[in-house]
């Protein structure tokens, strides 16, 4: 059997020669620092929860009917009369969410240890393009159940598309292809969802993956292994073959991952109305507004930004403004030192402050901290006075780390600590 | 919603204990994280409002089968749940189809066909102001305390068209067509403070029912036991497939991670 693999092995390679050396400097010679530690799992999740997506996606499509008439009934019939219908649509949905855990974990991970800053500019820049197709790609694949919340979701973040100056409302409208979401908008959605989108994203990630390994590996020290290379071989001293290495070490990982999703998905499927929000389970009704229209989960520190800001220009200039700015922090943050374990304490309290505006700004979105100033304040508490000054303070924070950052980094008020000349700890 | 997410979370656990028993530091942060973000989000959406706990147990198939009784005797005459079949109704309930045709399909349906009421929609209108709702999804939009709160809830109310009314869902269209078996039940009002409508305090049963209060508690938490099955069929096979892919997985990990062990001993 060996024998038969390596002829086939040889037949390839007598054609193809240039498939050897791919596979070498992407798996087997790729050097990756040995000292990786549990945030440098979120990437191979990341790839994991992609394929998951697609290949649910593929026997979704096969029974989902896009239109306004038949959608909800199809995925119905998919949760009911599809032979294991359920669990793929569980496997689909709870995907979605677990992407955006996954994303986000990954994208802190890159800000804790520097990992934008150069030679890794566009590693990060590919990266924050793919969250933005990613955004795209979970807003449409929302919609595309058709419950009550799909529709008023759908219809605020269209809507805000008409702030556009002068072509707002056509533009509105043009998106829509027709006055309110309708049929017209969820067969196109149904089309960028599985076809449009999925390109792009698949894209980005390849690129986002061969920029990285052109560049190599950031590491939990921000040390470039590759200035410590073994003067014999050549190769970084400090690095480890990624395959077998850390394929076998991903697959821990992975199977640990895939276990809190089975757990999710075979016993919490809707976490509480935070995966599968309750008013989804209500056919769209145009006639009929949800007591609360908010965005899912992910996108709650987002839309928490727009809600705060009265101006309703303002709010989403604000909103656009938030993400455009982490495009930006390669070059906001001018501190020559990558990992969080060297640099000041003013980065790690801005950074740690930073994070957790984030989730604040998400309670916010989700409608948390509305529930929560009456328990906090009294019965009588002017709920959303207190929530639009907690927002802006928010407001203020999110967009005063990047100013702080730059100042902080640009003007030498930071104090490093030494980076060693090797990275520390790695191995087992 | 608030019962099965409680009964979970005191679950869960006993198996990251046996995670922990088995995989390294690094893998119990990331159980850490993945705990703090997945299983946060239900506690925090915690169920609250004067919503009394169902307690419905979907697993329990008696449990299914008094509510569907009380479900085709007392709701289908309106309420269609239109998603689902008798013939899945017979398989998941256990009864043969027979036995569901005689005692349930009272509209002269074939085992095949989907649960819909007979009432016309546009004299239902008329009738009750709004045509009664499918309830295929109810479980599912409003949650099983909603809805076992909600069949308790009901109270006189003469200024209502049909003498109903409901602290629940005040307003509702809907007469208490469980009061043969409840009781009637009268409020009690709060003095208004000026300017807004008194509230209702509490409610006090004025007239005995055919069922004790216990007895009625049981029978309100069967329909809500049995909405909750026809909300998500698949959930009694979800649950019983489930324990087997999570020890799966548990196993595999366990392997991939004595593999990865072995691997990288020899990495310094």
């Amino acid at each position: 059997m060996a024998n038969v693999f390596t002829a086939i092995g040889n037949w390839v390679n007598e054609r193809a020669p240039g498939m050897m050396p791919v596979y070498r400097k992407h798996m087997t010679e790729y050097y990756a620092p040995k000292n990786f530690n549990f945030w440098y799992y979120f990437g191979v999740l990341a790839i994991v929860v992609l394929v998951n997506q697609i290949l649910t996606g593929i026997f979704l499509t096969m029974f989902y009917k896009p239109g306004a008439a038949t959608a909800f009934d199809s995925v119905e019939y998919i949760m009911r009369d599809v032979d294991w219908g359920w669990l793929i649509r569980y496997m689909h949905s709870t995907g979605a969410s677990m992407f955006f855990i996954v994303i986000y974990l990954h994208m802190f991970r890159g800000l804790m240890y520097g990992s934008y800053k150069k030679p890794r500019e566009l590693v990060w820049l590919l990266g924050m393009f793919i969250f933005l197709a990613l955004m795209a790609e979970a807003f449409m694949g929302y919609v595309l159940p058709w419950g009550n919340m799909s529709f008023w979701g759908a219809k605020v973040i269209i809507s805000l598309f008409g702030a556009v100056p002068l072509i707002g409302d056509t533009l509105v409208q043009w998106i829509m292809g027709d006055y309110n979401p309708a049929d017209a908008t969820l067969n196109r959605f149904f089309a960028l969802h599985v076809i449009a989108l999925p390109l792009v994203l698949l894209l980005l990630v390849v690129l986002h993956i061969f920029a990285l390994h052109e560049v190599g590996s950031n590491n939990p020290d921000g040390v470039e292994i590759k200035k410590k290379k073994d003067p014999a071989t050549g190769k970084p001293l400090d690095g480890i073959p990624f395959h077998p290495y850390y394929t076998v070490h991903d697959i821990v990982g992975v199977g640990f991952f895939l276990t809190i999703c089975a757990f999710i998905i075979f016993y919490q499927p809707t976490v509480g109305g935070w995966f599968l929000e309750n008013d989804n389970f209500i056919q769209a009704n145009p006639l009929v507004t949800p007591p609360e229209i908010k965005p899912v989960w992910y996108f709650t520190p987002f839309y928490g930004i727009l809600r705060v800001i009265p101006s309703k220009g303002l709010g989403i200039f604000a909103m656009f403004a938030s993400i455009v700015l982490l495009f930006l922090l390669p070059w906001v943050d001018r501190g020559a030192v990558k990992s969080i374990r060297y640099r000041g304490l003013g980065y790690k309290i801005a950074l740690g402050l930073f994070a957790l505006t984030f989730l604040l700004l998400g309670s916010i979105g989700a409608g948390l901290t509305g529930e929560a100033i009456p328990k906090l304040f009294g019965a009588s508490a002017d709920v959303t006075s207190i929530e639009m000054h907690f927002g802006w303070l928010l407001v203020l924070m999110y967009f005063g780390y990047f100013i702080y950052l730059w100042v902080y980094t640009a003007f030498g008020f930071e104090k490093t600590k030494p980076v060693p000349e090797r990275v520390t700890g790695g191995g087992h | 919603m608030s019962s099965s997410m409680t009964t979970r979370v005191q679950k869960r656990p006993s198996l990251a204990a046996l995670l922990n028993e088995n995989l390294p530091a690094m893998m119990r942060k990331a159980a850490f994280v993945f705990a703090c973000v997945a299983f946060a989000a239900p506690v925090l959406a915690e169920e609250g409002a004067g919503l009394q706990v169902a307690n419905t147990k979907v697993g329990n198939i008696a449990s299914l089968q008094r509510g569907a009784r009380l479900y085709f005797n007392y709701c289908s005459g309106c309420h269609s749940i239109k998603y689902q079949s008798y013939s899945r109704l017979a398989e998941d309930l256990k009864l043969s189809p027979d036995e569901v045709l005689k005692n349930f399909a009272f509209t002269g349906a074939k085992i095949g066909d989907q649960i819909v009421s007979n009432m016309p929609a546009d004299h239902a209108q008329e009738w009750f102001g709004k045509a009664p709702p499918d309830l295929s999804l109810e479980a599912r939009a409003k949650g099983p305390d909603w809805i076992y709160t909600y069949l308790k809830s009901f109270y006189l109310d003469p200024s209502r068209p049909v003498g109903w009314n409901n602290t629940v869902f005040p307003g509702a269209s809907m007469p208490n067509v469980l009061w043969e078996l409840q009781g009637t039940q009268v409020a009690h009002y709060a003095p208004a403070k000026p300017g807004e409508e008194p509230a209702v305090e509490k409610l006090e049963l004025a007239s005995k029912g055919s069922l004790s209060a216990e007895e009625f508690d049981s029978a309100a938490r069967d329909i809500t036991a049995f909405l909750q099955y026809v909300g998500e069929p698949a959930a009694l096979k979800r649950e019983a497939v489930g324990v087997w892919a999570i020890l799966y997985l548990v196993f595999f990990t366990f392997l991939a991670w004595l593999l990865n062990k072995e691997y990288w001993k020899d990495v310094k």
